[in-house]
């Protein structure tokens, strides 16, 4: 058993309590732990990557505890992928966050974005459901802080709902998960996988209520129609680099959703029927619709590209709820590419908001802003990608969703919405555009508040910005070009998903350290129970049974 | 017994729902507060109810206390504890900088109309 596999959680969480305890007051320090820290994550995540990409699924036993009774993390394609993906967006954003000086607005922004970074990682590696639940809290408690970093009323507001809402999310996620231990009596991934499947249907209300809990838990985090009101306000009033970051944070409510129910609740399982095409298709495809309409009729940019991360998770769990090879393959593709879209279009949205001064991120006229060509020529492939239009990765991703919602039953209700929603948010997107960039060509007559308040606030010359956001784009590029290799490899993720036989058995049948007490193993007293009777012991025990109640 | 502790976790439940609802911060933090005392009755009736019994396992005996479902709600406990603490302080800071303790959208609430303050760093650490 290598130790490799905990590290990518372990590294962020000690470099964050480090910096808290010697480096609180040098924000270079922070700086340079910050951004070293991220790159050894990638470069973790990057061999935890190679090496999940021949099939091979590693495990590793928390305190060397065997499976059902400690903690396991398991690093298969699926989540090396999606560490991988988290690791590789943390760095531009982080290194956005750095040049733009968002870092130094507030305290604490780096030991919060690394307690962030771990607790996303160690969603995506753990096995175990109620380790899923804490390591949702400490992202989510991550994310509190960074949400309302650098205050303001506004802020503040949006902040004190999203604490509000994922509280009551994370009451959710508990009830679901004692509904499960009371049905099953284990929590472990692959061992629920192993005892939900022998559970009689017959018998099976309990389990039910407890997969639709857990699906609804997920939901919120993904932004799901019913359930997605805390997304616009939050993303739109965080702060740009914490905004880009929540990216990935709606795409590990999605990973729950397809490790869960293709591992615990798999599309066969006769008690989870209709769980997708019933419930989660027409919830994904109402998202889309009203992510798209939502981005039309947004009032300011922020908002806009807001919404356009509520739909594409709408199109992502469509792709989700058709549940086939193709259909996961499509969502992990999709998933991928919005992730690193929104993530780009929250910096533009910043960097556009910091230049145009008084209007800010409205839909006002106002002057044209410094390095506008730049700017808007980056907003334009941004938003290419976003809304789908060739040739980027948005396009392909939308071609793979669309030939893989071919099998479902609500095949031309999905294709209607995907297209016409494409088509709204484009004509959303390119107004936008031509507010902020081309609007602001045609002779008006500067109000003098505007003057002030450009002549107020100091341009910001650094690069760096710049330089994240392009690498963004850059990979969204270099996703479009290699998205032959991709979608092999994303398919091959998707073959693992649907034969869970291996993950399962090698959580379960890896072994721990063995289990002693003073006078026998836990496993013989079991068999057979005179053999251990003449333990020490044995007359404390047999006191207590005969209090019975 | 089960007849007591189904009652007392609707009852929780159903007046943390309630308080929810409401439209302010203050009664809101107490439904989420009573929501999770709901969850944590919840759970330590997940590992079905027993009185007396030992939560540690030994020879020859045939009634124990399934001790998971207490781990479980200690966790729980440590957790919901810290996140009311944020809860509270988060709403604090919100009510202090806007004089408004709605929990509305921001934009779709009248007071949120206003332009956009300056940060205010010293209530923003809060």
């Amino acid at each position: 058993m290598t130790h490799w596999l905990i590290l990518p959680i372990l590294l962020p969480a000690m470099l964050a309590a480090t910096m808290i305890l010697v480096a609180r007051y040098h924000m270079m320090i922070q700086r340079v732990f910050s951004v070293v820290g991220t790159l050894a994550v990638f470069c973790l995540a990057a061999g935890l990557f190679w090496q999940a990409s021949d099939g091979t699924v590693s495990l590793y036993l928390l305190g060397n505890w065997s499976a059902p009774f400690g903690i396991v993390l398991v690093a298969d394609r699926l989540s090396t992928l999606m560490v991988l993906m988290a690791a590789t967006l943390a760095l531009p954003v982080l290194l956005y966050a750095i040049g733009s000086g968002w870092d130094a607005r507030g305290k604490h922004f780096h030991p919060l974005f690394q307690f962030q970074l771990m607790g996303i990682i160690g969603a995506f590696l753990t096995g175990d459901a109620f380790n899923l639940f804490v390591f949702f809290e400490v992202l989510l408690i991550a994310s509190y802080g960074l949400m309302i970093h650098a205050g303001g009323s506004k802020r503040l507001r949006a902040g004190t709902q999203y604490v509000l809402y994922n509280l009551l999310g994370s009451t959710l996620f508990l009830f679901a998960l004692g509904a499960i231990y009371a049905e099953t009596g284990t929590l472990n991934m692959a061992d629920l996988a192993v005892r939900v499947a022998t559970l009689e249907a017959a018998d099976s209300a309990g389990i039910r209520v407890a997969a639709v809990l857990l699906l609804m838990v997920f939901a919120v985090k993904a932004a799901i129609l019913p359930l997605h009101f805390w997304l616009p306000a939050s993303y739109a009033e965080a702060p740009a680099p914490v905004a880009a970051l929540f990216a990935i944070m709606t795409k590990v409510g999605a990973y729950c959703i397809i490790r869960i129910f293709t591992l615990v609740f798999p599309p066969d399982l006769e008690i989870t029927q209709g769980l997708f095409d019933v419930w989660l298709m027409p919830a994904a495809l109402l998202t889309v619709a009203l992510g798209m309409l939502g981005v039309l009729g947004a009032k300011s940019v922020d908002r806009m590209v807001a919404f356009s991360v509520i739909g594409s998770m709408g199109m992502l769990l469509a792709a989700v709820a058709v549940f086939t090879q193709t259909g996961i393959t499509a969502a992990l593709y999709y998933a991928v590419h919005s992730t690193f879209a929104a993530a780009a279009l929250f910096l533009l949205v910043d960097v556009i908001r910091s230049r145009r001064g008084a209007a800010a991120v409205s839909f006002d006229v106002a002057p044209p802003i410094a390095g506008g060509a730049l700017v808007a020529g980056m907003f334009f492939v941004a938003a290419i990608a976003m809304t789908g239009l060739p040739p980027l990765s948005g396009f392909i991703g939308k071609l793979l969703i669309l030939d893989a919602a071919r099998s479902s039953d609500l095949m031309w209700w999905a294709w209607a919405t995907i297209l016409v929603g494409s088509l709204v948010a484009v004509v959303g997107f390119a107004r936008a555009g031509s507010v902020v960039f081309w609007k602001a060509h045609q002779p008006t007559d500067k109000r003098p508040t505007q003057m002030a308040a450009e002549d107020a606030e100091p341009q910001n010359t650094s690069v760096l910005p710049m330089v994240s956001i392009g690498a963004l784009l850059t990979l969204l590029i270099g996703l479009t070009v290699a998205a032959g290799p991709v979608t092999r490899v994303l398919s091959a993720t998707s073959a693992q998903l649907f034969n869970p036989e291996t993950y399962i058995a090698v959580v379960l049948t890896t072994q721990g350290k063995q289990i002693k007490s003073d006078y026998d193993t836990y496993g013989d007293t079991k068999e057979d129970p005179e053999e251990g009777s003449d333990g020490a012991d044995t007359t404390d025990g047999s006191n207590l049974t005969e209090k019975d109640n | 017994m089960e007849l007591l502790v189904a009652t007392a976790i609707g009852a929780l439940t159903a007046a943390g729902i309630y308080m929810i609802l409401r439209l302010r911060t203050f009664p809101v933090i107490i439904g989420t507060s009573l929501l999770s005392y709901a969850v944590n009755v919840f759970l330590f009736a997940s590992g079905r109810l027993s009185v007396n019994a030992p939560p540690v396992l030994r020879d020859g005996l045939d009634v124990y206390a399934d001790p998971l479902p207490q781990a479980l709600v200690l966790t729980a406990i440590v957790i919901s504890f810290g996140m009311t603490a944020v809860a509270v302080m988060v709403a604090l800071g919100s009510y202090l900088s806007a004089d408004d303790d709605m929990v509305n959208d921001p934009e779709t609430h009248p007071s949120g109309a206003e332009p956009a303050e300056p940060a205010k760093r010293g209530r923003g650490a809060a």
